[in-house]
């Protein structure tokens, strides 16, 4: 029962870090609280369902929802973040505007596609395998390989690519970078870009592992997401990774241990104890405040 | 020594004067004309304000007037602690939430009265702000916000699953009407109304004398320059933890309003959008003034109301009116710095005069 909850916690938190990447990014880039995202991650599964409709394939459907909420966190940024930057503004401002931005994002999806829950396909459904009293999905294990396969692509590109390097500086400062002749602004719509893809995916493995999708799916999933960021170390990936799985984890153990009403605050509590012990997370940087 | 003082001040009002944009002019006339007329236009308003209700005579108009009241009182709570002190607080909806469960709860299943119930529950939310002002000894920042965020939501997490007390997902209902003396006052019979004119009343004066004190000046000095501060001699976790504290105070205060004038709660009401609707009342009308808060709250309760004919488009705009505001008007609505000349309060003016006279005697 107990490691059967742990394999369920797993699978979930895969998807928690998914979303919980796309934070990070941005605040290391931007140290900005992206309160859009979990819109942005509704939009992607929105769309993938909207795609696979079309049946053209699968995965052409799942592509072209990548490109397009990717393309959307573009615009985010372009159209209400950079005017921001440019003109300096206090950080509030921007994470106001993110969340005017959530809140367009969300209702948007409502108008045009309407409120209620539809069914989403299960795309990974091939029955279970069985070790001794586990059983495990077939769309766990493919949660579980996907987000692993994406976290090591995305680490690669930040860690190994000139674009990740001009990431990462851009993440130092921002100004000295500039004068290096990096396009911080190119740099930043990147970031954007990848976090919408990223969450697109994510928004693809929990809407099959749920077969469900709406387009307020983002809200609880947000947050959760955002405080396994924080838990891991927000601006750091595989503080993001560890994060997610703490979150899913002792979700699922909430839910089967301590009844389902608590399953959705147990990441909050946990945050906020991480936060009183060790306030910039497992992985995070300290900051230090030069006078 | 004092004509130094004097002619440094009036030298920056010259300079004040001169900086003025073209565009800040009228900004000046008016504010000089609202000065030189404070009295009578005051006495207008207030006759206005009265009358309001004998105007109107229109039940879901009082309504949602009463509503824009209650969400004044609540954007004032977090204006002390947004505005002033610079902290931003992402779970307001949970002081929000203490407040009116503890009253309601008080008054459905004891049977207390409105004012104490409230009394009750601003006392419970104070207490509990201070609990939560205590992570402002090692959290700044962001991580301030986030804990914040976090408490609001467990907050909604304890009134949902204390069953026993709070009723759980089903809410309170049948939340009495205060009463006063044996009336008891409704939205029909106007009572709820000049409630709420007397609670907004009472809030904004209680705001004003914080701001204009010690500690207002305390808080603003943390707004501006932690570790500054920290020089000055600002004892900076007392003055966060009591901003904490009356912040809680008020919105608890706000929130037993809301509740007995909806009469009905239960721990959805206060979710993370109740938070971020606060906080942008406090941003679209101007951090740091309280003016700006009953025009935020009249905009942002309002809006839905009036703009129903824009079906499910309306709340797009919500999130439009925001990134709008932010892109081009950040400081706020009614966000600007007075273009009047600073005004010694009146005892340091007498002192001044004092020293003066005597400085004069002894020449």
């Amino acid at each position: 029962m107990l490691i059967q909850q742990v394999f369920n916690g797993l699978a979930l938190g895969m998807g928690y870090a998914l979303i919980a990447v796309g934070y990070s990014l941005v605040f290391g880039i931007l140290r900005l609280v992206n309160f859009s995202h979990g819109s942005i991650y509704a939009f992607g599964a929105e769309m993938a369902m909207v795609f696979i409709g079309f049946r053209f394939g699968i995965i052409p459907g799942i592509i072209a929802a990548m490109i397009l909420t990717g393309v959307l966190g573009i615009c985010i940024d372009k159209v209400a973040l950079e005017p921001l930057r440019k003109k300096k503004s206090m950080p509030i401002a921007s994470l106001i505007t993110t969340i005017g931005i959530s809140n367009i994002v969300t209702q948007l999806l409502i108008v045009f596609l309407g409120s209620e829950k539809r069914n989403f396909p299960a795309l990974f459904d091939f029955g279970s395998v069985q070790i001794g009293h586990i059983a495990v999905s077939s769309t766990q294990i493919m949660m579980c390989v996907v987000s692993l396969i994406l976290m090591t692509v995305l680490v690669l590109i930040v860690y190994k690519t000139k674009i990740g390097l001009a990431m990462r500086a851009g993440e130092q400062n921002s100004r000295a970078a500039c004068m290096m002749g990096i396009n911080v602004n190119f740099v930043i719509s990147f970031t954007f870009f990848l976090a919408g893809v990223s969450a697109t995916i994510a928004g693809v493995l929990v809407g099959s592992y749920y077969q469900i999708v709406y387009p307020n799916m983002g809200y609880m999933a947000g947050l959760k997401a955002f405080a396994a960021a924080v838990l891991g170390g927000i601006g750091s990936l595989p503080g993001a990774l560890l994060g997610g799985l703490i979150v899913g984890v002792s979700e699922s153990m909430a839910a089967t241990f301590l009844g389902s009403t608590y399953r959705d605050s147990i990441a909050f509590i946990i945050l906020i104890i991480v936060l009183i012990v060790r306030p910039h997370g497992l992985f995070g940087r300290k900051g230090i405040t030069k006078v | 020594m004092t004509e130094r003082i004097k002619r440094l001040i009036n030298k920056e009002d010259d300079c004040c004067q001169d900086t003025i944009k073209p565009g800040a002019g009228t900004l000046h006339k008016i504010e000089v004309f609202t000065d030189k007329n404070k009295f009578s236009l005051g006495l207008a308003a207030a006759a206005l304000l009265i009358a309001l209700p004998f105007i109107l005579g229109d039940q879901y108009l009082l309504t949602v007037i009463v509503k824009i009241g209650a969400y004044a009182i609540l954007a004032m709570g977090l204006n002390i602690l947004t505005g002033y002190t610079g902290l931003v607080s992402l779970g307001h909806a949970g002081f929000v939430a203490i407040g009116a469960y503890t009253a309601s709860l008080l008054s459905v299943r004891l049977g207390a009265d409105f004012f104490t119930a409230t009394l009750a529950g601003m006392v419970v939310a104070g207490l509990v702000g201070v609990v939560l002002g205590l992570p402002t000894l090692k959290v700044t920042g962001t991580y301030l916000s986030i804990i914040t965020l976090g408490f609001g939501e467990i907050i909604k997490m304890i009134a949902m699953n204390w069953a026993t007390v709070t009723n759980g997902t089903l809410g309170v209902k049948n939340i009495p009407k205060p009463s006063l003396f044996g009336f008891d006052m409704t939205v029909g019979n106007f009572g709820m109304y000049y409630l709420m004119l007397a609670l907004v009343i009472i809030t904004a004066v209680f705001c004003l004398m914080v701001v204009k004190s010690k500690t207002g000046r305390a808080f603003q000095a943390i707004r501006a320059d932690e570790m500054a501060s920290t020089m000055m001699g600002i004892n900076i976790t007392a003055y966060k933890i009591l901003a904490f504290v009356i912040s809680a105070c008020i919105c608890a205060l706000g929130g037993s309003l809301y509740a007995t004038v909806i009469g009905y709660i239960d721990p959805n009401t206060f979710n993370f959008d109740v938070s971020t609707l606060i906080l942008s009342i406090v941003i679209l009308g101007g951090m740091g003034t309280i003016r700006g808060m009953f025009v935020g709250a009249a905009i942002l309760i309002a809006f839905p109301e009036v703009s129903r004919f824009l079906m499910e488009y309306r709340f797009v705009l919500y999130g439009v009116i925001l990134v709008i505001m932010m892109r081009f008007r950040p400081q706020g609505i009614l966000g600007w710095k007075s273009t009047l000349p600073y005004k010694l309060n009146k005892r340091v003016r007498e002192e001044i005069e004092k020293t003066e006279a005597k400085e004069t005697a002894g020449d």
